[in-house]
């Protein structure tokens, strides 16, 4: 009779020996199948006296069990190898693009909007907007600067033709954004008349202004944002710490210097003009025109409907073309406005 | 305004140099817009007298010559090649071991063997100007062994200020003077005037005909004067560091006082005057051919001097052609007035042109300096050209009134956000020169004549933030009332539509809202745009009232930049006339958002296949960047696309835009190789958001059914899709189409559409036999509506 324990060992170096899953099988059935050696060894069994059925079927129990985990063992052995070669044979170039769009990106003007207005935003301003065709009336008049007034001049305006060829009357492309002051106080005004006092407006508004002006520096069309801040108790320090902050967190850097200086606009008074220099990088120490700002003129308040001695603010106008040019180190304002993919995915 | 600092500083001298004196005018709010030196750094030259001149023996283009630079010494030799040495000239002359500009340093050498100690120079070699013909001819009296640059006053700086409109008083040297001695608290010195001995009894009546826009014109006659007489050095100096060219003496002493006093004056022939000097309103009609050659038919709110017989001058802004002075004149009027500056402002810039006179008359002269003026101009003339002067005829109306404004230091305290205590406020109105009075804690202000910008409290308050320092005005955080901002959720904001699009491949450019009338007419079929009345370009000259043009043209401008794959989107106000237009009467200006898809699908790649992107592709762009919302596309024909791929949005049955291909015929007008799939769309449509609302999740299974009909090719599905929708069984939750197909085994004209129906009861499961039952009667009402076979 076989050894059991001999028939086990003959089975695992079997087992090994074999790299075909389907072989394996074959080689199970030499030791465990129909006629296999543990088979036959058990059918030999009948003949044995009680007591040797009792030690020779634990020992080829053992021998059993033993070929059993050897044989689980190898299927498992042999499935890796195959799961590793089917990998291997799977492998990709990772290095190679993955499929679909790319990705499209806003205008850096518009990445300067946004920033203003969450930096705004977190001391509560609201975001106001007002047509881009504007009466003369908002534009200037409400503005303090009635027909004829030198400060016109500042401002080279767009007019437009009626349906017959002729000079629109009152009508212009806004030059500045400013008549959406006008516009929102007045709102605002109706909005609490029943209030015996009006909340407070702080709103600040970007858009595209547009005046006769082109070369390397101007543009016909460019963009600006007003500012506005009517309260009980706004002062011209207010103006300053509220612009120095913004001009700081914009280009989050403490490395600048902003100064004002007096200027003149019809509807503010005291007026400034507010300069920013750089303590560092291309345009270290130069002082750059940034912003126009100031009280808001007691005849702005008053054509909006608001008592100038119960209320007063500042309203500001800055530049975010020039804001995002230097953000951004870009040298030339018309590539803005022209289209170019090359330089507007730089800001994707 | 642009002056020498040393004219400057002949009215006042502060202790600061050229740098800070340039800040302290830009920190006041006279911005210094330039500043020139007038010559650059050299030294070791003189004033020198060429005493001999004589041909060098070895170089036929020299000269050489006995020169005398005044340091007691013999005269030097010195080598020349300048055509115009000659001796008797006095020029200027580069001693051994002078630096010139351009590091050139002068030595004693030999030239052509012989020696030169020394150089004569031209304007060139001295870096005044670029005349470099020959030496500078200094005049005969120049003290010979003056350092030429003490000489020429050539350590002068030219100042440029951009003035805004509200200091007029500023634009003169006597304004200057008076601001920069408010600010350095520095005492200022004008030039004396005194009345003008009168020698003649020549006079002109003066008749103000409308006293409103000329309460005040004074004027003289000159008899006797030599208007061929030099300009001194001096004055044609300073005028020309003003910017202002010599002309001939009279002409060179009335814009000299003007840039002195900041009164424009103007001279007549007084033999070519007839009469009374008249200032009154043009007639309708009238004409007037003006110094600069330029004949202006006049309106009736143009003020003019005239005289008995025609016009004479467009009051306060230029003379006219036939009366003013030539070198022939012998007997001149001249003219000192004061104009209102509503009498002027704009009327120069109606004909198109603006002068020094008008610049100054709009923003508002000193009527208080009106006569010394005319005073001043006076002696000059005496003083350079001779002659004998007349008495000084004037008229006066009624000049502006200086009304008193009241200043209250709380009212200070509440604009400016400081306190500025009594005394520092009476300090800074002094050095002003504003005089006032004081009615408790209140200041009452009288502004004076020149100023015309002082009108209110916070004009006053201004000035004192002026002189007290903007820089001195702390920044401080503001203190509000903490209330939030409303933040809706039943509207998207802007932001975040546009960052839904970049993130799908698109870039955002920003067009001109003013375009190519040819852009109007393709793209939105219309003939009568809003024009602009003074366009820069032809190109730019109606207003847009679609963003499709804008696209189209960056599409060709970047295919030039060889960019195939290409995305872009815009948003912006388009516009349309429309009487019930608000809150602009006439005009409606909404915003909208196009986007456009040109080129391939998908950037060309190793991994997927090339297809032109189509209607579908930017279709389905559209519909991620509405959801949740879901519009509806009926079809419709646009001028700008094409006639079989374009649709309407409907969203809530409203018409919100358009979508489609290019229309082939723009394509190539245009020059794309393939046409762009677009669409454009009012933004609101896109910015509207609901609020979520939470229905019942069903735990049941669904039941699927796939089922496949024929149908006539032209059906739109949208109809199909609308008839199930009124027609299916409640247990039908959805139907979705997956695929379509036509060619073998379909008739021709016909096409098979393949629906998957879903199918779930959210309170129990449904038996087959319900489900079979459902399918049925979609498929006996498809039968029925459509004449659809089942495919099987």
């Amino acid at each position: 009779m076989l050894n059991p324990e001999q028939i086990a060992q003959d089975a695992a170096a079997a087992f090994a020996a074999t790299d075909d899953p389907d072989a394996l099988e074959q080689v199970k059935a030499r030791f465990l199948g129909k006629s296999g050696q543990i088979t036959e060894l058990l059918k030999g069994m009948a003949a044995l006296s009680p007591e040797e059925k009792k030690s020779t079927g634990a020992a080829i129990n053992r021998a059993k069990t033993a070929i059993e985990e050897a044989l689980n063992s190898r299927r498992e052995a042999i499935r890796q190898v195959a799961l590793e070669a089917r990998l291997a044979g799977e492998s990709l170039d990772v290095t190679l693009p993955g499929r679909g769009e790319i990705r499209g990106g806003l205008h850096p003007v518009t990445r300067t909007l946004e920033r203003i207005e969450t930096l705004f935003r977190s001391i509560g301003f609201e975001v106001a907007d007002g047509p881009e065709i504007e009466a003369d009336f908002q534009n200037f008049t409400a503005l303090n600067t009635p027909e004829d007034h030198p400060a016109r001049s500042m401002h080279d305006t767009f007019y437009l033709l009626d349906e017959h060829g002729k000079l629109a009357e009152d009508i212009l492309l806004r030059t500045h954004t400013s008549p959406i002051q006008v516009r929102y106080m007045q709102a605002h005004v109706a909005r609490y008349a029943h209030l015996e006092t009006m909340p407070e407006i702080r709103i600040i508004a970007p858009g595209r202004v547009y005046r006769v002006d082109s070369d390397a520096t101007h543009s016909p069309m460019f963009h600006q944002v007003e500012g506005l801040w009517i309260g009980k108790d706004v002062s011209f320090a207010d103006l300053k710490g509220v612009i120095a902050d913004f001009l700081r967190r914009f280009f989050e850097s403490d490395d600048l210097e902003v100064r004002f200086r007096p200027s003149f606009f019809p509807f503010t008074e005291p007026s400034a003009e507010i300069d920013v220099a750089f303590m560092s990088g291309a345009l270290k120490g130069r002082w750059l025109e940034i912003a126009g700002c100031g009280m808001v003129h007691p005849n702005v308040l008053r054509h909006a409907g608001i008592d100038p001695e119960k209320y007063i603010g500042f309203a500001f106008g800055m530049g975010p073309d020039r804001l995002t040019m230097l953000r951004y180190g870009v040298n030339d304002l018309r590539l803005f406005f022209d289209g170019d993919l090359r330089f507007l995915r730089q800001f994707v | 305004m642009k002056f020498s600092e040393s004219w400057l500083r002949s009215f006042v001298d502060p202790a600061v140099s050229g740098d800070d004196l340039t800040h302290l005018l830009t920190m006041a709010g006279l911005e210094v817009e330039e500043e020139e030196a007038v010559a650059p750094a050299f030294d070791g030259v003189v004033v020198a007298k060429v005493l001999e001149v004589a041909k060098h023996p070895d170089a036929d283009r020299l000269n050489v010559c006995r020169v005398d630079t005044g340091d007691g010494q013999e005269a030097r030799q010195i080598v020349c090649g300048a055509p115009n040495v000659a001796a008797g000239l006095k020029v200027p002359c580069a001693l051994p071991d002078a630096n010139l500009p351009g590091n050139f340093k002068i030595k004693v050498a030999k030239v052509r063997g012989i020696e030169s100690s020394g150089m004569l120079c031209s304007a060139k070699e001295l870096g005044i100007s670029e005349d470099a013909s020959g030496l500078l001819v200094l005049p005969a009296d120049a003290p010979v062994g003056w350092n030429i640059r003490a000489y020429l006053d050539l350590d002068d700086r030219l100042l440029t200020l951009k003035l805004t409109p509200n200091r007029a008083d500023c634009l003169s040297l006597t304004g200057i003077a008076r601001e920069v001695s408010a600010l350095t608290n520095t005492p200022a010195s004008y030039p004396a005037i005194t009345g003008t001995p009168v020698t003649s009894d020549a006079h002109r009546q003066i008749i103000l005909d409308a006293p409103q826009a000329c309460p005040l014109y004074c004027g003289r006659v000159i008899s006797g004067v030599n208007a061929k007489a030099p300009t001194p050095d001096w004055m044609k100096r300073r005028l020309e560091r003003s910017g202002i060219r010599s002309i001939s003496a009279l002409v060179d002493i009335t814009n000299y006082v003007m840039l002195e006093l900041g009164q424009p004056l103007h001279a007549f022939d007084n033999e070519k005057l007839e009469g009374a000097i008249h200032a009154r309103l043009a007639r309708p009609g009238e004409k007037i051919l003006l110094l600069n050659e330029q004949t202006l038919e006049l309106q009736g709110d143009d003020l003019l001097i005239a005289d008995d017989r025609r016009p004479l001058a467009m009051a306060g802004i230029m003379g006219g052609e036939d009366t003013g002075i030539t070198l022939d004149t012998t007997q001149m009027f001249l003219e000192s007035a004061f104009f209102a500056p509503q009498a002027v402002a704009g009327r120069a810039r109606r004909y198109g042109f603006g002068s020094d006179a008008s610049h100054r008359y709009e923003r508002g002269v000193d009527f208080g300096a009106t006569r010394q003026a005319l005073e001043r101009a006076s002696a000059l003339i005496l003083e350079i050209c001779g002659g004998q002067a007349g008495p000084q005829c004037e008229a006066q109306a009624t000049l502006p009134a200086r009304s008193p404004v009241c200043l209250r230091p709380q009212r200070v305290a509440k604009v400016l956000g400081i306190e500025l205590d009594a005394s520092r406020i009476a300090e800074i109105l002094a050095r002003l020169g504003l005089a006032f009075s004081r009615d408790g804690d209140d200041f009452i202000v009288t502004p004076p004549t020149y100023r015309f910008d002082i009108e209110i409290e916070e004009d006053l308050i201004e000035e004192l933030a002026r002189l007290h320092g903007y820089d001195k005005i702390p920044a401080v955080s503001p203190r509000a009332s903490l209330v939030m901002l409303p933040q809706t959720e039943q509207a998207r904001p802007l932001s975040r539509v546009r960052q839904i699009l970049a993130d799908r491949g698109f870039q955002e450019v920003v067009n001109f809202a003013f375009i190519d009338e040819a852009w109007e007419s393709d793209f939105a079929a219309n003939t009568s745009p809003i024009r602009l009345a003074n366009p820069i370009a032809s190109q730019m000259s109606v207003m847009r009232s679609t963003l499709i043009g804008g696209l189209v043209a960056n599409v060709a401008t970047n295919l030039k930049r060889k960019q195939n794959h290409i995305r872009l989107f815009e948003t912006g106000r388009c516009f349309f006339r429309d009487a019930t237009g608000q809150p602009v009467k006439g005009f409606r200006q909404p915003w909208r958002l196009a986007a456009l898809a040109y080129g391939g699908a998908l950037p060309e790649q190793w991994g997927t296949s090339a297809r032109a992107v189509d209607f579908y592709d930017i279709k389905g762009e559209l519909e991620l960047l509405l959801a949740p919302a879901v519009a509806r596309f009926e079809k419709a024909t646009h001028p700008a696309l094409h006639p079989g791929r374009s649709a309407r949005i409907l969203i809530d049955g409203r018409d919100v835009g358009f979508i489609g291909e290019l229309h082939p015929r723009w394509a190539q007008k245009y020059e794309l190789p393939l046409a762009p799939a677009l669409f454009e769309l009012d933004l609101d449509a896109l910015q509207k958001a609901c609020l979520p609302a939470y229905a019942e999740v069903s735990r049941l299974p669904a039941a699927y059914r796939d089922l496949a009909i024929v149908v006539d090719q032209k059906l739109e599905l949208q109809t199909i899709l609308d008839g199930l929708a009124s027609h299916r069984p409640a247990i039908v939750q959805d139907i979705q189409l997956f695929d379509i197909y036509t060619g073998k085994g379909i008739d021709q004209g016909k096409k098979s559409l393949a629906f998957r129906i879903v199918m779930q009861d959210t309170q129990r499961t449904l038996q087959d036999t319900e489900v079979d039952a459902a399918v049925q009667q979609l498929v006996e009402y498809l039968r029925q509506a459509y004449t659809a076979q089942l495919r099987v």
